[in-house]
């Protein structure tokens, strides 16, 4: 028999002031199973808690409901406060009259008071069902899978690594460093892209607690949190990196030049190279489209010259299982394809038309001219640039209605490197709004104003070629006139998107991406590195788009997630998970793919029903730690046979009754 | 169309001279519109204030030159307080002022330049203001005799005008300081 006791909180005046705390009180006293009804000026406070304690000592209490906020806010509390009743943690509702009531219906008190009170009947009426639950304990293997080695991956991987725990870091590039490899300089500060991300990439190679995989991607990922098993797709190298000493003689040799991927199409690389000198591992691979070899089965020049004999034409892609208790998804940004979207622009048919990250490439010395300013048709020094913001962001006709972030500085910083690398240089930049928040950004601006960058404010209509020159269309919304500019190399800072192959990653680890295709986050705010799915984090601009201080102390919130997680090992779930009627379920299985979890899959069961030989039937199986208690399979289970625990079909139907009837 | 390079190659030196003259940074305006929105007197101006200085950055001489606004700005200096950049675009205003007489660019505020000229001419003769003075070569100048007469009547039988203009003591001081002014002038 349920003996309940129902406590109404005054939460001061936010409850006491529009409604009768003791009249509901006293009214709740006479609903069924209810033994004793008070109220108290702050139920959560020590003596309303212990008020609480008493009562259930006193008058051998097995349910409780409290009438206060939110159970977002208190629920755990109250559990708390049940657990040290001696009584099952889960044994206690609670009835919202705070938001759901005198918040928001304040000037009618009355009307506030009947809906009070129909919220705890309701209340009441679940708590006479309630049962005792209890969460399951699953051990965690202490390691973590990170995906991604750029700057996200990279700062995630070192700080669960220095943490104490191991890491597998994957990335599917030749070598680490991401998009902050390919960067000269970096905003506010002018300090050297490399001169911070290299060392980092090192360290990650070197760190003793780092797995690394270069040249992979994770195939699939399976299990759940504290107990996932990931499958590694090393892909083909053709070089033994274990014979390989990195000594260059094979990229001086070959014989082919292909467009470089790093230097984002205004240099070259060889078929077997390294995309960059500092790239870790400083170990080639072999591009097998484009290597003579491969396609006309003549040249070898290569493996002739290899003083260890470590090219492999025969080296088959392998694959390896990690198993891992969590998992950081760190895969990064591409940039937005603007060629198709923009024939204003020239549909990339001009060469001296670029992308902010090609500008990079210009700009770096490191890259293909050296680190002069020089444009691409001609190799001429240019003498008015260009710069175009919101190439594709905040455009919802042409690509995608956000701001990327990052462009306005990085756009701030090429013009202050074309005016000092390039003496008595014009730099114009059209633009719809500067956004600089960020420590030291604005100053970075205005001094990129200050040193000669004339900005103007209105978005390029037109790029056209006129003789040797580009003519930009704009206009300057300020003076409110179409405005024109002669232009030698037009940089277009085109849009932050999700990395290449991020709906992949999105499907692999079971999570959600965002209307754009971003990594979701759990709550924008609160848990901004986690994700719905337990034991999955995000790190950097697979989230949103992002600039290097950010990400990287993202990366550092997502380890430390990680950490937390890692440190125990065991973890105690959820008890509020489905739970399946054997007896009921006809095996349909209709519930399996409306998990967005995956938690639910077929199995088999034996059974035997009055006397006829035992046999085998198919139920559904819930995998209780993958399980987040959404309920979905719950609504669409036709027999009534997957519930969730603690929102069971009984309970439900019964505050329904007592809400309604 | 307006090119906005050819107007930056072609204004170097009117951006140049422009900041030495007034003293203020160009770049320093970041063209918010505070000056234009305190403006008492944008009401009646051709050009906001914000976009006189605009045109100064993208280094258009004539226009910035050539315009009511500059003429119609009483220095009364609401834009130069308020601004959040310590842009003192009165100061602006008068060095545009300066460089429009001298390069006869007057036409827009015709009767402002010559009221300016008439009321220096006075302090330089009696060391302060005649106001008949004043009042009646301006309005014969401009081919407005009559204007603002009924007024005189009213402050000259309360002894407002005078019909001699006053002696100062320091006359001859601020005598000299015309001539000093006309000579740097005249250096330049």
């Amino acid at each position: 028999m349920p003996r309940t006791g129902v406590f109404v909180c005054w939460c001061g005046s936010n409850i006491g002031g529009v409604v009768d705390c003791p009249g509901l009180a006293a009214e709740a006293a006479r609903l069924p199973g209810v033994v004793i009804s008070v109220d108290e000026k702050y139920m959560c406070s020590a003596p309303g808690q212990n008020k609480i304690i008493e009562a259930v000592r006193e008058h051998r209490l097995n349910r409780v409901v409290v009438a206060s906020c939110s159970p977002r806010l208190h629920e755990e509390t109250f559990r708390k406060v049940l657990a040290r009743a001696g009584l099952n943690p889960y044994l206690v509702e609670m009835a919202n009259i705070r938001e759901h009531c005198t918040w928001v219906h304040g000037p009618e008190p009355e009307r506030a008071r009947v809906k009070a009170l129909s919220l705890i009947r309701r209340a009441a009426a679940k708590a006479n069902r309630l049962q005792p639950l209890s969460g399951s304990r699953i051990p965690v293997t202490r390691r973590c899978l990170v995906i991604g080695g750029g700057i996200a991956g990279l700062q995630a991987a070192l700080d669960v690594a220095d943490a104490g725990h191991e890491v597998v870091l994957v990335e599917r590039e030749p070598t680490l460093g991401g998009n902050m490899a390919k960067l000269d300089k970096t905003f506010p500060t002018l300090d050297c892209s490399a001169c911070i991300n290299t060392p980092k990439m090192v360290s990650a190679a070197s760190h003793p607690n780092i797995r690394l995989y270069t040249w992979a991607e994770v195939e699939s990922l399976t299990g759940y949190i504290g107990n996932f098993e990931a499958a590694i797709r090393q892909k083909a190298r053709y070089v033994d990196h274990e014979k390989c000493t990195g000594c260059g003689i094979c990229w001086e040799k070959c014989p082919t030049r292909v467009p470089s991927e790093f230097d984002a199409g205004m240099g070259d690389r060889k078929a077997i190279y390294i995309p960059f000198p500092q790239a870790v591992p400083n170990k080639p691979v072999i591009d097998r489209e484009h290597c003579r070899y491969f396609k006309t089965g003549k040249c070898r020049i290569c493996q002739k010259l290899c003083p260890t004999g470590a090219v492999d034409y025969e080296q088959e892609e392998e694959t390896a299982v990690e198993k891992v208790g969590a998992v950081v998804a760190a895969t990064g940004f591409s940039l937005f394809d603007w060629a198709g979207a923009y024939g204003e622009y020239g549909y990339g048919k001009y060469p001296d038309v670029i992308t902010g990250l090609q500008f990079e490439r210009l700009v770096n010395a490191a890259g293909p001219t050296g680190g002069k300013v020089r444009r691409p048709s001609d190799g001429a020094v240019p003498q008015t640039v260009v710069f175009v913001k919101c190439v594709g962001s905040r455009d919802e006709a042409k690509g995608r209605a956000y701001c990327s972030r990052i462009c306005c500085m990085y756009t701030a910083k090429h013009a202050l490197q074309v005016l000092e690398k390039v003496p008595g240089a014009r730099v114009f930049v059209f633009y719809m709004d500067v956004r600089t928040a960020g420590k030291g950004y604005e100053e970075f601006y205005q001094r990129a104003v200050r040193e000669g960058a004339v900005y103007v404010r209105g978005r390029v209509s037109k790029i056209y070629r006129d003789g040797g020159r580009l003519v930009v269309k704009g206009a300057d919304t300020l003076l409110g006139r179409p405005v024109e500019v002669d232009a030698d190399l037009v940089v277009l800072a085109t849009a932050v998107e999700p990395a290449a192959g991020a709906a992949a990653v999105v499907r692999l680890l079971g999570v959600n991406a965002d209307q754009d295709g971003f990594f979701q986050e759990a709550h924008p705010k609160l848990r901004p590195v986690e994700t719905h799915t337990g034991g999955v984090f995000l790190a950097g601009a697979c989230q949103a788009p992002r600039d290097i201080p950010d990400t990287v102390a993202q990366a550092g919130g997502a380890a430390a997630k990680v950490a937390g997680l890692l440190s125990r090992p065991e973890l105690v779930t959820s008890p509020m998970v489905s739970s399946v009627n054997e007896a009921l379920c006809s095996g349909c299985l209709l519930c399996v793919p409306v998990c967005p979890y995956r938690a639910l899959e077929a199995g088999v069961i034996t059974e035997r029903i009055n006397h006829h030989p035992a046999r085998e039937r198919v139920v559904v199986k819930v995998n209780t730690g993958l399980c987040q208690g959404c309920g979905a399979c719950n609504a669409a289970c036709r027999s009534g046979a997957v519930e969730v625990r603690g929102f069971t079909n009984e309970q439900i139907l019964a505050e329904l009754e007592a809400l309604c009837l | 169309m307006l090119n906005l390079s050819r107007a930056a190659a072609d204004g170097a030196h009117f951006v140049e001279e422009v900041e030495k003259r007034s003293g203020q940074r160009l770049t320093h305006c970041y063209q918010c519109g505070k000056c234009t929105a305190g403006c008492p007197l944008a009401f009646s101006m051709d050009l906001m204030p914000h976009q006189v200085i605009r045109l100064v950055q993208l280094g258009l001489r004539e226009e910035a030159l050539d315009n009511k606004a500059v003429w119609l700005c009483s220095t009364c200096a609401t834009c130069s307080t308020r601004c959040p950049k310590n842009v003192d675009l009165a100061a602006l205003m008068d060095a545009l002022r300066i460089m429009a007489r001298r390069e006869g660019r007057t036409r827009k505020g015709a009767s402002t330049a010559l009221f300016n000229r008439i009321f220096l001419d006075s302090v330089r003769r009696h060391g302060r203001a005649h106001e008949l003075g004043i009042g009646l070569q301006h309005n014969l100048r401009s081919g407005k005799p009559f204007k603002d007469s009924d007024l005189a009547r009213g402050l000259l039988v309360r002894g407002r005008l005078k019909f001699r203009p006053s002696r100062i003591k320091g006359a001859a001081e601020v005598a000299r300081i015309f001539a000093e002014v006309k000579r740097m002038e005249d250096g330049q």
